[in-house]
């Protein structure tokens, strides 16, 4: 069956898988989220040692779901690849720097002679959840506001964008607006999420300052995330969009973001129920004292996520415009691997739902009992 | 042509070998420490001996140190091909970007998923569940070097595609041919078994330490004694596979095993150079002897390259300026034919966009006729095809040598082992003791034999690594260099203490101190 796919299909099923990949990345920064609160909820250092832990059993979901990112970016849309991180150098170089001192902090940070003290591995976690996330915020935000670069004959990418005679290498996307604000909304919601895990997951019932200022946490977060998400939604609605037509060209168009969303009814509907689900989670947790609110906010991420990704590459649109040089965007037909790849790549991402299914077992079978006290004084912790 | 401004070039190699030998500082340990743990969990679970438990924690604990720096330095190196190698990225993405996806899809969530079990879940999974996330997270970090090493394996023997005029880049039309390229597959279990054998190493040092300091002496002989095991199949298995790797190099990568030899004239029944130092002022074309001193096994060269003691081995002179007799093509031959493939390609390109369908034709079809040339004619002289001779050579020899070395460290220890006398043999304690690093220095030549080999092309014989770079200045690439050569070394500096402090509270079984 899948041999029988047309090219078009498969460009518009790995987009789709791509950012299925991204969505799950969005959900999976409660890690991050988390750990920005770590000094803001956890006062003690039993405290800590309960966020810590809780989050650092899942520190490398994020971290893989990330690298899986842009493993399929480079398989499936190669040209994306080579021009974004090319071009947009030092915003996905901060992005990565973020992510290595991520990685040692869970496992150095309560390790006798670790050399810079847990304040500073602790620090590394917070740059990592919230400059890490801003910026890939930012990064997402430029499918829409478009990016400075070029490509020649040979699709070789010229990035141009000069302060003070320093060219920015994509550093400019955070003078955007709207990219700031994607960005932090972002960083926001990344915190609700944080804190309704960290509810879900550690048994409270011994620290109950601990419990209170977390369960504040998500309702206090997500009003500060909400401006920022309302103003990303009122500039997608109304802003111009880069409109691609049958011979390839690319044009400016007025709402062609509002115009996808009426020719594509179903990513309206995700991104209402997803704004529902996140509320949901949030209010059910502060107000009603659920601790199931992680599934409703997470799975509302996952759809809003979706929609963002979505958005801006189907119905004929540029999901990397080029803000120099119209004829530079790229599509998901011009930017895509060969029919060969992506036929192969169908074949192999069929091995995905497998792979789901081990990840959501182990989860549950991790997490069917709370993280408690005693776990973190006696036995293996971070 | 295109402007390339070759001291990013240079910055942008650098980098690459930077954060490519600090991973793989951390990488083969993980390889190996993996399975070791799982060998270790398997015995308790068997006998139920909690002895084995505590042996199985403490090398755990070690392996989970070693493991969080190899993520970190680990995810730059994908992405890196992108920032500072973007126009590979695009040439061959399609191609290469394939087994990367691969990778993140099954290696890396194995060992993601499992790891957390592995290290948080002795009281929350059965027994039997543990033991078995053990070993998904050998397996699955198993795997992650089968995917990184088939992508590796593309770059020095290019298979399974064909170049696509209208995109100008390669495109994939063989999956299998890919996968089971035979330097991938070569290569993969030659690098796979050498972690096995680095962590063997590892094992044994920290355990001759606590010999010598007469501690923890239960488990370190217990210790010893698997792991010593474990290297000695290991090692067998890296002398098979590293020849297997020779004669795949010989025929795939003629011009590395010149290099890596030192061998500039070919020869008919060629001998191996077992040992020598190479003579600084030789230039590729002129009479001076490439060594000052060596010392030679007759046939064994041409045995190795070709299976066959009266073969001829090509030797670097006759790689680059030709060797009618044995029907070898000069560089400058290649280089004209390549430039003539690029003009062509341009001219294609060029109608193209002017709708010229003729002249788009005659274009391509002249371009076909030396197609297979292009990346030649990226190069300005001959001996631009010519990697470095000195630093592939000595690495290779620092290898082969060490590797020679390793099954008799092995054999040793594992025999007083069985005999109970170690601590008797205070004589071998150190050489256990320093083999750690050495394994290190084995691992670090291996990697530098393949890639400063492989120069100057970053795909065998199609793409100079000065066609393959972003269109960036050097100082943006001399930034991140000094801020990954900062931050890496701050983190091994890190991990270092923290290993050694705790080596030395080393592990919580009170029975075995």
């Amino acid at each position: 069956m899948i041999s029988n796919l047309d090219y078009a299909t498969l460009q518009h099923l790995w987009w789709i898988i791509c950012s299925i990949v991204g969505a799950l990345f969005l959900f999976l920064t409660f890690v991050q989220g988390g750990q920005t609160l770590l000094w803001q909820v956890a006062k003690t250092d039993l405290e800590k040692s309960l966020v810590v832990t809780s989050l650092g059993r899942k520190w490398k979901m994020p971290f893989t779901t990330l690298v899986l990112f842009g493993g399929a970016l480079f398989a499936a849309f190669p040209k994306f690849y080579a021009t974004s991180f090319g071009g947009a150098y030092w915003v996905w170089m901060l992005i990565l720097f973020s992510f290595i001192i991520q990685a040692v902090s869970y496992e150095y940070r309560k390790k006798p002679n670790n050399l810079l003290g847990s304040t500073v591995y602790e620090l590394f976690l917070f740059i990592n959840g919230s400059i890490g996330v801003l910026l890939i915020g930012a990064a997402v935000g430029t499918f829409y506001t478009g990016s400075n670069f070029t490509l020649d004959l040979y699709n070789r990418v010229t990035w141009d964008y000069t302060l003070m005679g320093i060219n920015l290498r994509g550093l400019e996307a955070a003078f955007s607006l709207f990219n700031l604000s994607l960005g932090i909304f972002l960083v926001f919601n990344a915190r609700v999420l944080g804190a309704l895990y960290l509810l879900n997951s550690i048994d409270l019932s011994s620290t109950p300052d601990l419990e209170s200022r977390l369960r504040k946490s998500p309702w206090n977060n997500f009003l500060i995330a909400l401006p920022f998400l309302l103003y990303v939604l009122v500039c997608i609605l109304f802003m111009k969009g880069f409109s691609v037509d049958n011979a390839g060209v690319v044009s400016l168009v007025s709402s062609k973001y509002l115009s996808n969303l009426l020719a594509m009814p179903f990513l309206l509907i995700m991104l209402l129920a997803g704004i529902i689900l996140v509320l949901y989670g949030v209010l059910s947790t502060s107000f009603k004292k659920s601790n199931k609110g992680i599934w409703f906010s997470g799975l509302g991420t996952i759809f809003v996520g979706l929609v963002v990704l979505i958005l801006p590459a189907f119905n004929n649109t540029a999901f990397y415009p080029s803000k120099l040089d119209l004829q530079s965007s790229l599509t998901i037909f011009n930017a895509s691997s060969s029919m060969f790849t992506l036929t192969t790549m169908t074949y192999v991402a069929l091995g995905i739902p497998v792979v789901l299914v081990y990840v959501i077992y182990v989860w549950r079978l991790m997490d069917s009992k709370k993280l408690t006290v005693a776990e973190v004084v006696d036995e293996e912790s971070y | 042509m295109i402007d390339i401004d070759l001291s990013m070039v240079n910055w942008a190699r650098a980098q690459f070998a930077l954060t490519a030998m600090y991973h793989w500082i951390f990488v083969p340990l993980t390889l190996g420490l993996s399975f070791l743990c799982a060998f270790f969990e398997s015995i308790y679970v068997r006998t139920g001996d909690k002895q084995w438990q505590s042996i199985t924690k403490f090398w755990m604990t070690l392996f989970g140190i070693n493991f969080a720096i190899g993520v970190a330095t680990g995810i730059i190196l994908e992405f890196e091909f992108g920032t500072n190698w973007s126009n590979y990225s695009w040439i061959v993405g399609d191609i290469f970007g394939a087994p990367l996806a691969i990778e993140g899809i099954f290696a890396f969530f194995l060992e993601a998923t499992f790891f957390a079990v592995m290290f948080f879940g002795w009281n929350r999974v059965s027994k039997r569940f543990h033991l078995f996330s053990t070993w998904m997270v050998a397996i699955g970090s198993n795997l992650s070097a089968v995917w990184i090493l088939v992508a590796n394996g593309w770059m020095q023997n290019p298979v399974g595609m064909l170049f696509n005029p209208e995109t100008a880049r390669f495109e994939m039309n063989n999956f299998a041919e890919v996968v089971f390229n035979p330097v991938a597959v070569s290569k993969f279990v030659h690098t796979s078994s050498s972690g096995f054998l680095f962590a063997s190493l590892f094992v044994l040092s920290i355990s001759c330490w606590y010999l010598i300091k007469g501690r923890h002496l239960q488990m370190a002989k217990k210790s010893i004694i698997v792991a010593s095991v474990f290297g000695l199949l290991s090692s067998s298995f890296v002398a098979f596979t590293g020849d297997e790797s020779a004669y795949v190099v010989a025929q795939k990568q003629p011009m590395k095993l010149a290099a890596i030899e030192g061998l500039y004239k070919g020869q008919i029944k060629a001998p191996i150079v077992a040992a020598g130092i190479l003579n600084p002022d030789k230039k590729p074309g002129d009479h001076q002897d490439p060594f000052l001193i060596k010392v030679e096994i007759p046939y064994l060269l041409s045995l190795l390259a070709n299976r066959s003691l009266n073969s001829f081995v090509p030797g670097i002179d006759d790689l680059v300026y030709g060797n009618e007799e044995q029907k070898i093509e000069s560089i400058a031959s290649k280089i004209d034919k390549g430039k003539a493939a690029i003009n062509d390609l341009t001219q294609f390109k060029q109608a193209k966009k002017e709708n010229n369908s003729q002249k788009a034709e005659i274009s391509l079809a002249n371009f076909r006729k030396n197609q297979e040339y292009m990346g030649y004619g990226y190069l300005n002289k001959p001996e631009e095809a010519i990697p470095s001779v000195a630093i592939p050579y000595y690495a290779f020899h620092i290898m082969v040598a060490l590797g020679t070395l390793f099954p008799v460290i092995f054999a040793a220890f594992l025999f007083y082992a069985l005999k109970d006398s170690l601590t008797q043999k205070r004589w071998l304690l150190p050489v256990g003791l320093i083999s750690g690093l050495l394994g290190l220095i084995a691992q670090q030549s291996g990697w530098v034999v393949a890639e400063v080999g492989r120069q100057p092309w970053a795909i065998y014989g199609l793409l100079p690594v000065k066609m393959a770079t972003t269109n960036l200045t050097a100082a943006n690439v001399q930034i991140t260099f000094f801020m990954f050569l900062g931050l890496f070394t701050i983190l091994l500096a890190a991990e270092i203490t923290i290993l050694l402090k705790q080596i030395a509270i080393g592990p919580d079984g009170g029975p075995l101190k």
